[in-house]
């Protein structure tokens, strides 16, 4: 078998079980690294060197016993938000673009721990701000299904490396559907936890209320064990939440029957492509099929979404990207006079257009006079938008709708139009508001061979359903 | 457009932002700004008298730790990073005269 066509479970329990070496896992991923990268550039960093030794040493503790976990010696992708220690982590800006971190993420620290062995740092929109990953400073990632098209964003870097084999699998961030959006783009499974389940600590922040790390995988299996990984109560993250419900692979069950899942009417309007319509409604008949009871209903709020989520991320970016002055690291302008001439010019020319036109946006709707009739507004649409969601989730297990309106479009045909760009977040964001889990997962593929996801959304901490739904769907996809 | 964003604003909100925008990049400002906010408006359909900000959404009080060091001196690995340094401190232009 290829080294290339493990899951990363599965080559685990490969390397584990003496059929091949974490070595050897590395060094395929290189190798194809080489062949795919000019092409997807899914990587900022990579660094060969320190990625073998690290693999070397992952091999040496497997042969001791001391490494026996589900991700032993598997080769991974960090999205390039996420501290490294010593590892450049731009956030893919060029006012990041010497940024070597004295620290690492504890998502990262709890991947090494379980001896998953880094390979480098994904590309991804600059500082997360986007869904195409076309703001990044350094260059655009290609879609591997078909490179004229965008592979989603903000982490479709880590979207597009799953989906070309670049890495067995990665890490994104998640703050209004930066990880499920792009997955849904590249054919792969992508997961945002329930708020507070991944430590924040060390991802470098966005919109801090909504900001979740999770995992982009080939499938639903992997998915669950990354996520068992990276599950951890941080006492560095004062949002981080205290589980003990965190063995999710043990919701890895072929079972729907009873379960209660409802589909949006609000989610199949004006704007859907009718493809993904047919593909995300057959997957529910799937489901159907396997025994769920599947109904519709009315969501409602789902067009207050996008306006509440982009005046509230765009000001807690204002205040989170304040840290980026010149000082203390990162770029700083050449010329310049005086302190306060360092700060405009280091910023101006370190941010590109889509984060400065977010600051600016922030700046104002948090400004003297518009706070209240903006920022306040929101937060309260925001608690009107988690009371229909509790609302459903009285009468429902699960919501079954698609990721995204439509598949992935072509390069460029995004960028020039801001709004028309948001608006396509429609179904994701709103889960982030909320604080809820969702997962996104292929579910078919257009007249044009670009993959569909379906995404399923529970109740806050209920991520086995999502698993365990998910699973059913993925082993019975093709049986109907 | 109903939201009209004049020069005033964006010099304004440019300095809160510490932004020095061209002048080219401040016509656009205006006019995205202007777009987002007639979209951010719709908001205002909404009834929202007698609801309370979300700012959380689970209930979350403050989490205190004990004010004890856990970790080392790190300073020369953070001094690393910066673009200016001098006696093992961060170097800045001159504030004031």
């Amino acid at each position: 078998m290829d080294i290339l066509e493990y899951s990363a479970v599965a080559l685990s329990a490969a390397i584990r079980e003496g059929k091949l070496t974490a070595t050897e896992a590395m060094e395929a991923v290189l190798a194809r690294i080489d062949e795919k990268e000019k092409d997807i550039n899914a990587y900022v960093t990579i660094d060969r060197e320190q990625a073998l030794r690290a693999a070397a040493s992952a091999q040496e503790r497997i042969e001791k016993g001391e490494l026996t976990g589900a991700l032993a010696g598997v080769p991974v992708a960090i999205k390039d938000n996420m501290c490294t220690e010593g590892m450049l982590t731009t956030c893919s800006s060029k006012i990041l673009e010497n940024f070597v971190p004295t620290f690492s993420a504890e998502a990262v620290i709890n991947l090494e721990k379980a001896g998953a062995v880094i390979i480098g740092k994904t590309n991804m929109d600059e500082f997360a701000m986007g869904s195409t990953t076309e703001t990044s400073a350094y260059g655009v990632t290609r879609n591997p299904w078909n490179t004229d098209h965008v592979p989603g964003g903000s982490s479709g870097g880590s979207a597009a490396a799953v989906a070309a084999g670049e890495c067995f699998f990665a890490l994104g961030s998640d703050t209004g559907g930066s990880i499920r959006q792009p997955a849904s783009f590249c054919g792969v499974v992508g997961l945002k936890p329930t708020y507070g389940t991944v430590s924040r600590y060390g991802l470098v922040a966005y919109g801090s209320s909504l900001d979740q790390i999770g995992p982009l995988t080939k499938n639903v299996a992997d998915c669950a064990a990354v996520l068992e990984v990276i599950a951890s109560h941080d006492m560095k993250d004062s949002t981080s939440i205290n589980r003990n419900d965190t063995d999710f692979t043990a919701a890895l069950v072929n079972d729907v029957k009873g379960m209660k899942i409802g589909i949006p009417r609000d989610y199949f309007g004006e704007g859907i492509d009718a493809e993904v319509k047919n593909a995300v409604l057959a997957a529910a008949e799937t489901l159907a099929a396997q025994g769920a009871v599947v109904e519709e209903f009315d969501l409602s709020l789902v067009e207050y979404a996008i306006p509440t989520y982009y005046t509230i991320a765009a000001a807690e970016a204002s205040s989170n990207l304040e840290r980026f002055d010149g000082i203390k690291y990162g770029y700083r302008a050449e010329a310049f006079e005086g302190l306060h001439d360092m700060y405009k010019k280091t910023r101006s020319e370190g941010f590109g257009a889509e984060v400065k036109r977010r600051i600016m946006l922030g700046s104002f709707v948090l400004s003297s006079g518009y706070y209240d009739a903006y920022y306040l507004k929101a937060l309260k649409v925001k608690a009107m938008i988690k009371k229909a969601f509790d609302d459903a989730f009285a009468r429902y297990d699960l919501i079954l709708g698609p990721v995204a309106p439509t598949t992935a479009p072509k390069l460029g045909e995004s960028l020039s139009d801001p709004l028309k760009m948001y608006l396509g977040d429609i179904y994701t964001i709103s889960v982030n508001l909320a604080g809820l889990p969702a997962i996104s997962l292929p579910c078919g593929k257009d007249s044009r061979g670009l993959p569909v996801g379906l995404q399923l959304i529970a109740d806050s901490f209920q991520e086995k359903k999502l698993i365990q739904a998910a699973y059913t769907y993925e082993q019975n996809e093709k049986k109907i | 457009m109903a939201n009209v964003i004049t020069d005033e604003t964006i010099e304004y909100v440019g300095i809160l932002a510490k932004l020095a925008l061209s002048d080219e990049e401040k016509e656009q400002a205006k006019k995205d700004m202007g777009r987002m906010l007639d979209y951010i408006d719709k908001l205002a359909e909404l009834d929202t008298e007698g609801i309370e900000p979300m700012s959380h959404v689970f209930p979350v009080q403050n989490v205190f730790r004990e004010d004890v060091v856990t970790n080392g001196d790190e300073s020369g690995k953070t001094l690393k990073n910066a673009p200016g340094e001098k006696d093992n401190m961060f170097m800045v232009p001159k504030t004031f005269d």
